[in-house]
Order: structure tokens, then sequence, then C-alpha cells
């Protein structure tokens, strides 16, 4: 197990000046998903998030629904899949993504020992929010877990202060009012809700939900310090893409993104 | 049975796990119907419309030929005569105002039995507002009769293929469209489940259904109130409003749940899900489990946060019925008193037929809320029977 803290990593990757580029892939959506993981690692990801699945989850849409009932089918647990992660040699920080009932079943401190042994350094916990993730978010900090918060286009300025105050890893930008898929277009809230965070966070700031493609990682980057990508990627892997195939995805995202970043001025960030 | 504490939780259940997305529109529900229920011309013009239009008060029917074969006096508070044939009409006319204080066009509803997408589609009609329905696909086949009452009232219904194909799918997918329309569209809960302040307000709405009873059983018992007070419980949104007009009293108070979806029943651990914190059906991983009954309407893992609480605090108990026993009763409630009931309700007089004489001494009084017409139920229950 090779262990890379979250935060520091993209706060040293973004002090670098670069967009970081954080792909989404569900745990046992298919057989060989740790070779997924590795080529996402490899292909430039700066973090990959790990999407524990759920029987109900209830902010994904329909690529996701299917990635995680297929893995459900194919027998996919929480410790499993994490068990499988403690040996696999990624060389990138891990996000584990999940909904609340998967860490409450498990009892909050289990369930952050889990994430730590398997070498995942941060949690998404999308049907958390502020007010009820106090007690979560302790026993993750205990652990060594970033827990991750969400802000969406609907948040007000004074709670996202506090959501970003409270988050540790990054910042997630919710991009869109809607759940989890890819979009013909990057929705206008995308760029909005980066740039009414930047200010606001300490953290570098990822959007994620609707953003598919190399395009509209560049077009929301002019705002935010960084993407999420799932639904894109996992739709590959539904349709048999092999993990180099799959991953071709952030090869280009990254591409792209570095390319602009050379040629834009750093964007002025909050401090705290 | 008073508000909720400030975070919205009864004891240790309930709460607000949503969506960031979804945390300002739940503080805005919250805001407007804290403010429209203690507006007494709120009250009024939902008083009027449940009058004129609905068809309240429903009354409280003594029983005269069951209660004499049971040997309990059993008394039924008729919610089947109400408009739409169900309790779920005080719901969503107290939700379609809220949602016209708030703004809101449309009502975006989910549905098992179909009896709450009926109502829902009925509250759009009537105050001229969209209205889009989510029913799994195993109800729209068993239910096929209220999937075109509504379309008949004009709301669109999308059938949910995804999961378990039924009622907890339909939760999933109302939420799912609510986080993209929340700027225009209200989400009318057909429960008292989901994130605060959904149990707490859709209990409130229905307290009429238990306070009618209360005063109309003091009127038929001498100004006594009966021992029991028994109502079926999927979501538990009539037995909260049952309830919450007798939680006072000395009666006791029985939920009954189907047997294939029991939540307070051996299998029902706590848990989250739509965004409350209850028991739910689910495995050692947190994985939720189907529930599995012949009734649409309480096919549902989980159950609303307060009977959760209630059950805590002993001062209300759950118990199960099963399919046949239901059945049973059904018929047995038609023959003898000449009124089809829903299969919902029907568990709650499968119980009371089954413990008439053992838990229920005989002689006792026992109110049941029957809270829905059975008309919906009888192409499956001649299927069943036949």
């Amino acid at each position: 197990m090779t262990r890379a803290a979250l935060e520091s990593t993209l706060l040293a990757r973004r002090g670098a000046g670069r967009k970081l580029v954080v792909p989404y892939v569900t745990a046992g959506v298919v057989a060989d998903w740790l070779q997924v993981v590795r080529a996402l690692a490899a292909a430039g990801a700066d973090a990959v998030e790990i999407g524990l699945p759920f029987s109900d989850p209830m902010m994904d849409g329909p690529t996701i629904q299917e990635a995680s009932l297929r893995a459900l089918e194919r027998g996919t647990t929480a410790p499993a899949a994490l068990a499988a992660l403690a040996d696999a040699d990624v060389g990138v920080p891990l996000v584990a993504m999940t909904y609340y009932n998967i860490v409450y079943r498990a009892g909050h401190r289990r369930f952050a020992r889990m994430l730590a042994d398997a070498g995942v350094s941060g949690a998404i916990v999308p049907d958390l929010p502020l007010e009820e993730s106090a007690p979560w978010r302790a026993e993750a900090e205990a652990a060594g877990v970033d827990g991750v918060l969400l802000v969406a286009p609907s948040t007000p300025d004074e709670r996202a202060r506090r959501i970003c105050a409270a988050s540790r890893g990054f910042v997630y930008a919710v991009g869109v009012m809607g759940v989890t898929g890819e979009r013909a277009a990057l929705a206008d809230s995308a760029r909005q809700v980066a740039r009414r965070l930047r200010p606001l966070s300490r953290l570098p700031v990822c959007v994620g939900v609707g953003i598919s493609t190399p395009e509209q990682a560049v077009e929301v980057c002019r705002d935010a310090d960084g993407v999420v990508i799932g639904s894109a990627l996992v739709h590959r892997l539904l349709e048999g893409a092999d993990p180099t195939d799959a991953a071709a995805l952030v090869v280009d995202v990254r591409r792209a993104l570095d390319e602009r970043v050379e040629s834009d001025e750093p964007v002025e960030t909050g401090r705290g | 049975m008073g508000p909720p504490g400030p975070d919205g939780r009864f004891g240790s259940f309930g709460g607000r796990y949503v969506p960031e997305s979804l945390v300002p529109a739940c503080e805005e529900l919250a805001a407007a119907f804290e403010a429209a229920w203690s507006d007494a011309g709120f009250h009024e013009e939902l008083d009027t419309i449940l009058r004129v239009y609905g068809g309240r008060p429903t009354p409280v029917t003594p029983c005269r030929r069951l209660s004499e074969q049971l040997g309990v006096r059993l008394l039924l508070k008729r919610e089947d005569l109400a408009h739409t044939g169900s309790h779920k009409l005080n719901n969503v006319v107290g939700q379609a105002l809220l949602a016209r204080r708030m703004g809101k066009r449309r009502l975006v509803a989910e549905t098992g039995a179909g009896q709450h997408g009926v109502a829902t589609a009925t509250a759009a009609a009537l105050f001229g507002m969209d209205c889009t329905v989510y029913m799994g696909e195993v109800d729209v086949e068993r239910q096929a009769l209220n999937v075109f009452r509504m379309q008949l009232l004009g709301a669109e219904v999308r059938t949910v293929s995804s999961g378990s194909r039924t009622l907890k799918d339909a939760v999933n997918e109302a939420m799912r469209d609510w986080v993209a329309t929340v700027g225009h569209s209200h989400y009318c809960l057909g429960s008292v489940m989901g994130p605060h302040p959904y149990p707490w307000m859709v209990r409130e709405l229905q307290r009429v259904v238990g306070e009618e009873a209360r005063a109309q059983c003091r009127e038929l018992l001498d100004g006594a109130d009966p021992d029991w007070v028994v109502a079926c419980v999927g979501g538990g949104s009539n037995a909260a409003g049952t309830f919450a007009g007798f939680v006072d009293t000395e009666a006791y108070l029985v939920g009954v749940e189907a047997a294939g979806g029991a939540a307070m029943g051996a299998g029902g651990v706590p848990g989250v899900l739509h965004g409350m914190a209850s028991r739910l059906l689910q495995d050692e991983q947190g994985q939720i489990l189907e529930a599995k009954s012949i009734s649409a309407g309480l096919d549902y893992p989980g159950i609303g946060p307060e009977h959760a609480h209630l059950a805590e605090l002993g001062r209300a108990r759950y118990e199960q019925a099963h399919d046949a026993e239901v059945l049973a009763a059904f018929e047995l409630l038609a023959r003898t008193e000449g009124i089809i009931a829903a299969f919902e309700p029907a568990h709650a007089l499968a119980w009371v037929v089954r413990e008439a004489g053992r838990t229920v001494p005989l002689g006792s009084t026992v109110l049941v809320t029957l809270s829905g017409r059975g008309d919906k139920d009888v192409a499956q229950a001649r299927e069943l029977l036949g």
C-alpha cells in the first residue's frame, strides 16, 4: 500500500500551476476495475475517486446507477473493494465516494479506519450535508481521512463560506443543479459556482457533475482549480472499453488542461 | 406529538440527509410551513377546501356485525369516503397551498399504490399546476387504473424501472427530479418521511384525521376514548395523523406494517435513506433491501422517523400482518359491513381480527383508520381470491 495524502498533494500541484483532474470509477463495475484505477493514475489523474456502490444512489443519474447496480450484482462490498485497493499500488491519492448509509451502517470510526487502512485519504458523502456531517468528519480526521464537502449552485454565499471552512482535501463544487451524468454543454452554473467559491476557499475548488469532455474541462477551469469526471468515463466502461481505452479520456483532459494552463495567467485564490 | 427538535429530529431519528443542492429548498419549505401553520388565514383556506371540496369531516362508522363477530366494539374512521378515496388529499392540498405561497408552479410526487399520485394530480388540477408523478414499474402494472386516473387529471406519470421498481425507487427518482427542478418545483412527498420538515409537516397536515376521530369517538362513546387505536403503516402518514389525535389519551396506539416490509420488525435496523434517519430493511453492508407485499402502498423498506421514535418511547407499538390474513380481512369487512377497504388499511383490520380476544381483550373499543377505499385493489383481489 502506498499512501498519498489528498489535501497536501492537491495544494502542491495547484501551487505548481497545474489544473487538477479527478476521475471517478465505481469499484467493482468491471472485473478489472483496479486496472482502471491504475490506468487513470497513469493517464495523469491528480487523485482518483472510487465509488463504493450503494443500492439507492439518489444523487446519481442513469450511468452511475447502472454502474452501481452492476457492481452490486458482481458482489462488490465496501470492505472487499477497500481490501483490494489496499494491495493496489496506485501512486496518487484515493478518495472514496459513497452514500451515508454505508458509512452509518459500518460505524463512523470503523469506516474511517477501513478507508485509512486501504490507503484512501479522502471521502465524499453526497447525502451528508454540513449540519449532519460533524460526527463523521471528526472520525475521518482522526483517522487521517479528508472529509470532502460539497457546495451546490443553490448554496447561498454565507453557507458556502462555512462549508469551505469545514471541508478538507478539496471543495467539491456541484456544477449543475441535477444528478450526475453527461451533458451536451457546460452549464452556466458550473463556472459561476467555481468563481463564487474560489475567494472563499483556501482549498482547491474542483467542479463535478456535468463535466464530460476536455472542452468542458478547459472551460470550467477558467474559474475552477480542477474537475471531477465520472459518468463520461464510467459510460465507456459500461460499453466494454478496456482500462487503457477508458483512461484515454483522462489523457485528453490532462493534455487540454496543461496546454491551456501554460497560456493563462494564474488566478487569485482565497487564503482562509 | 409536537414539533421535532431544531435539527428536525424525533429523538435519534429524522434529520435532513439530502444533497447540498436540496438543503436551501428544505430550509425554505420549513420556513414557509412554519409561517403558514401559525397563520389563521392559511388554516381557514385549507379547512375550507378540505370541507367543501374534500368532503371532510369524514365519519366514524360503528361496525355492528363485525363487532359482534369479533367480540370487540369496532369503529372505523372513514378516510375512504374523502375525495380521491383516501386520506392523501389532506396532505397534498396543504402542500399545494404551500407550493403556491413559495411561487412554485409544478408538483413532483412519488406514488406506490397510486393514491398519493392521484391526490397530487387532483390538487395540481385544482390549483392549475403542472404535475409529474413517479411510479415503480411493478406498481404501474398492478395499479393500472390509478395510472389512468392520474393521466385523466392531467398529470404526467413516469415509470421507474430502476432497483426494485416499487415505491422506494419512485422516491429516488422523484428526488432526482427535484434536485434538477427545485427552482420551480415542489416535491410533494406523500408520507411522514424524507428530510426535515416533511415528517413533521405531513403529520401536521394529517392531524385532522386524528382530531376529528377523537371528537367523533367521544360523541359515540359518551365522552370516552377508544381503548385501542390502530392504523396501517408504510411510511406512516395515516397512522401519524391518527395517533396525533390520541397520543395524550390512555389509548394503546398500534401501527400495522406489511410483514414483507416491516421496518419495525426484526429485519429493520437504524439507517439513513431518503433524507431521514429511521429504521430500514437493509443488509449488513447497509444496502437497502426490497420490501415485498401485496399492498403497493406498504411496499417500503423504511418507516417515518417519528414512528421509530414513538416505538422507542414505548408510546406506540408496531405489529405486522401477512398477505393471507390481509386478504381475509378485506373480504370479511366487505361481507359483514359492506365496505371494500384498500389493502393497506386491511392490514390494520387484519391485526384486529387476529388479536381480538388475545392482545385486544374482548369488550374493548377499537378504532381503526380506514385510510382508503379498495376500488384500486379490486382487480388484484379478484386474481388472488379467484
